[in-house]
């Protein structure tokens, strides 16, 4: 029997079926190990189920059996492509329960360090953003840029990237004064000839606007119900920046400005994240000018360890030395939320302590948490293809979503 | 003021205006650390979260954290941390529950809470009634038990490796070369009210 077709066929004949496929979880454009479940109509996106955990680690339960000191050098592992500003709301929660003052100096080098830490990470973002809508030469660029960072941070903390250079009462170390020079020149020079190079190349490039501008709008409203903070919030047009409006340690003291978007679409949280870098870079310069002399770190012993060179004298500061990395310090019973403005927006630590050498509880509050849920709503009703650039526009790293 | 952690708006009369706001259904408000925690009766959670989003301008849902004590009944804690973008400030509410007892979810007031009450969810095993989608979020397909409770062992209780010989991976028992070091930093002199060991018979006199 021989397959005989009735009529040549002609479009619409076909009725096509919503389908499902898999996105991820290895995917070069999923910043990670991302599987999103969509459901397709053609190439309209119908319906998006994100799964994430596929990173967990545990790192909450893991802190619960460690000290308050080796705690720290787990948020560097949770957001690895912005460490240092992981650890800054952790320090900042132990402090608050501690009600510890922070020397000057100190204060100055981490918020120096906090906004290396953001154009450090708003380099991966807008790059790999600029990537996955299809240009390459930006990205390359701006790898440049981050190299510098984390070399930066190499010759303070002596780690590329998972520092753990922030402890509760300061800094580990002093800089030396040379890397605080260094750091000016870069920022007088290479930072804005490679930046301003590579962003010159797709801010105003049509074919970049098209694969971002009306993507993914959300409203104020939305913004505000879908708890979203830091540029995603900021694309939004609500001018929220917890750096402004709930200063920590010395960003009372600085002078930048708050971009906001006008549309909350790709394009717009794209832009506000370049404006960061410049603003981040106004901060720095700022942090190097106003910098003092002086201690580093507390001078409390039961909190921050004495100098080397004490304890070859002092007994006593031997002991505190010993008794601080065996059983640690104390923190008196009860609880804090501190947030941060991370590079990616808010990074927020429920810290409980029940009065022993370890944390009771210690719940992180991760931003991409809040912002990948929204995806389903933001992609609805766009194409396959603009899920990519949804998704970079968002600055999503599942170290630090999935703990 | 001595800390450097971030500084919003001062909490003078927050606890009063959230006392008349909710009225008898806040059992608790305590300051603290510069903080404030309302404590709320878990019935009435919608209609005080409610109240304090439109009355109050809370207008975000920043965070929902579960906390295990065993010791108290009910056990769960769950803290919904809560912002104020117009005012400002932030505040805490808690809730108290057991495993069987569902606590309203706020999914209609913010649709941010679906994630962060299935991670509570997965977490302690603590239901949320009205949450359509109450499915685990961060461990892995199949897993069993609730991970952050103080009672979970801190090693799970499978492990997970590629056998060459079936060609999938495949769950076994935990097996560890070596006890996980947990030392016991309680001194003796600040009141430890355990039995030290080898002290045992000092106490059957």
């Amino acid at each position: 029997m021989s397959l005989v077709q009735d009529v040549a066929p002609t479009t619409g004949d076909e009725t096509i079926h919503n389908y499902t496929i898999n996105f991820g979880p290895q995917h070069p454009a999923a910043h990670g190990v991302l599987r999103l479940v969509m459901e397709l109509d053609g190439e309209i996106v119908e319906r998006l189920d994100p799964h994430v955990g596929l990173l967990h680690r545990g790192t909450e339960k893991l802190i619960e059996y460690k000290t308050y000191l080796q705690a720290l050098p787990y948020f560097d592992r949770l957001d690895y492509c912005s460490p240092l500003c992981m650890e800054h709301s952790y320090v900042l929660a132990v402090e608050k329960l501690l009600d510890l003052e922070v020397p000057l100096r100190a204060q100055y080098l981490r918020v120096l360090f906090a906004e290396l830490t953001r154009i450090c990470n708003h380099m991966l973002n807008l790059g790999s953003h600029v990537m996955d809508v299809g240009a390459m030469t930006p990205n390359l660029w701006m790898f440049e840029i981050r190299e510098d960072c984390l070399n930066f941070f190499e010759r303070a903390s002596g780690a590329r990237m998972h520092a753990a250079w922030f402890r509760p009462g300061g800094v580990h170390q002093d800089v030396p004064l040379k890397l605080l020079t260094d750091i000016a020149d870069w920022l007088d020079t290479r930072l804005p000839q490679l930046f301003e190079d590579a962003i010159s190349l797709v801010a105003d490039n049509r074919i970049f606007k098209q694969r971002n501008v009306d993507i993914a709008t959300v409203s104020k409203e939305d913004a505000l119900k879908w708890g979203f903070s830091g540029p995603m919030i900021r694309a939004a047009g609500i001018p929220w920046d917890i750096r402004r409006s709930q200063p920590y340690d010395v960003y009372d003291r600085m002078e930048f400005d708050v971009p906001v978007g006008t549309k909350g679409d790709c394009y717009d949280r794209f832009m506000v994240r370049v404006e960061e870098v410049r603003q981040s870079a106004r901060i720095m310069k700022q942090c190097l000018k106003d910098m003092p002399e002086g201690p580093i770190a507390s001078d409390d012993r039961k909190v921050s360890p004495p100098k080397r060179a004490e304890m070859k004298q002092s007994m006593e500061a031997l002991i505190h030395h010993f008794k601080l990395y065996t059983e640690g310090f104390k923190v008196p019973e009860g609880s804090v939320y501190v947030a941060t403005e991370s590079p990616k927006g808010e990074f927020g630590v429920y810290l409980v302590s029940d009065g022993t050498n370890k944390p009771y509880r210690c719940k992180i509050r991760p931003t991409a948490f809040s912002h990948l849920q929204a995806m389903d709503m933001m992609s609805r009703g766009h194409m396959l293809a603009d899920t990519t650039a949804i998704l970079g526009a968002m600055d999503i790293v599942f170290g630090e979503c999935d703990r | 003021m001595s800390h450097s952690a971030p500084r919003y708006a001062s909490n003078d009369g927050v606890i009063d205006a959230a006392r008349e706001a909710l009225g008898v259904d806040l059992l608790d408000a305590v300051e603290a650390n510069g903080e404030i925690a309302l404590t709320v009766k878990r019935e009435e959670l919608l209609g005080c979260m409610m109240q304090l989003r439109d009355t109050l301008d809370y207008q975000q849902l920043m965070e929902i954290a579960g906390v295990d004590w065993p010791d108290h009944d009910p056990r769960f804690e769950v803290v919904y941390c809560l912002l104020s973008v117009t005012k400002n400030h932030r505040i805490r509410v808690h809730v108290w529950t057991n495993e069987d007892q569902p606590v309203p979810s706020v999914t209609g007031i913010w649709p941010v809470a679906g994630w962060l009450e299935r991670e509570v969810f997965d977490m302690y095993g603590v239901l949320f009634e009205g949450n359509t989608d109450l499915r685990r979020i961060l461990t892995d397909y199949g897993f069993t038990g609730h991970p952050q409770r103080k009672d979970f062992p801190l090693t799970g209780y499978v492990e997970l490796r590629y056998s060459e010989e079936h060609k999938r991976v495949m769950y076994e028992p935990v097996q560890l070369a070596q006890d996980f070091r947990n030392f016991d930093f309680m001194s003796p002199w600040e009141g430890a009210d355990y039995i030290l060991p080898g002290d045992e018979k000092g106490d059957a006199k």
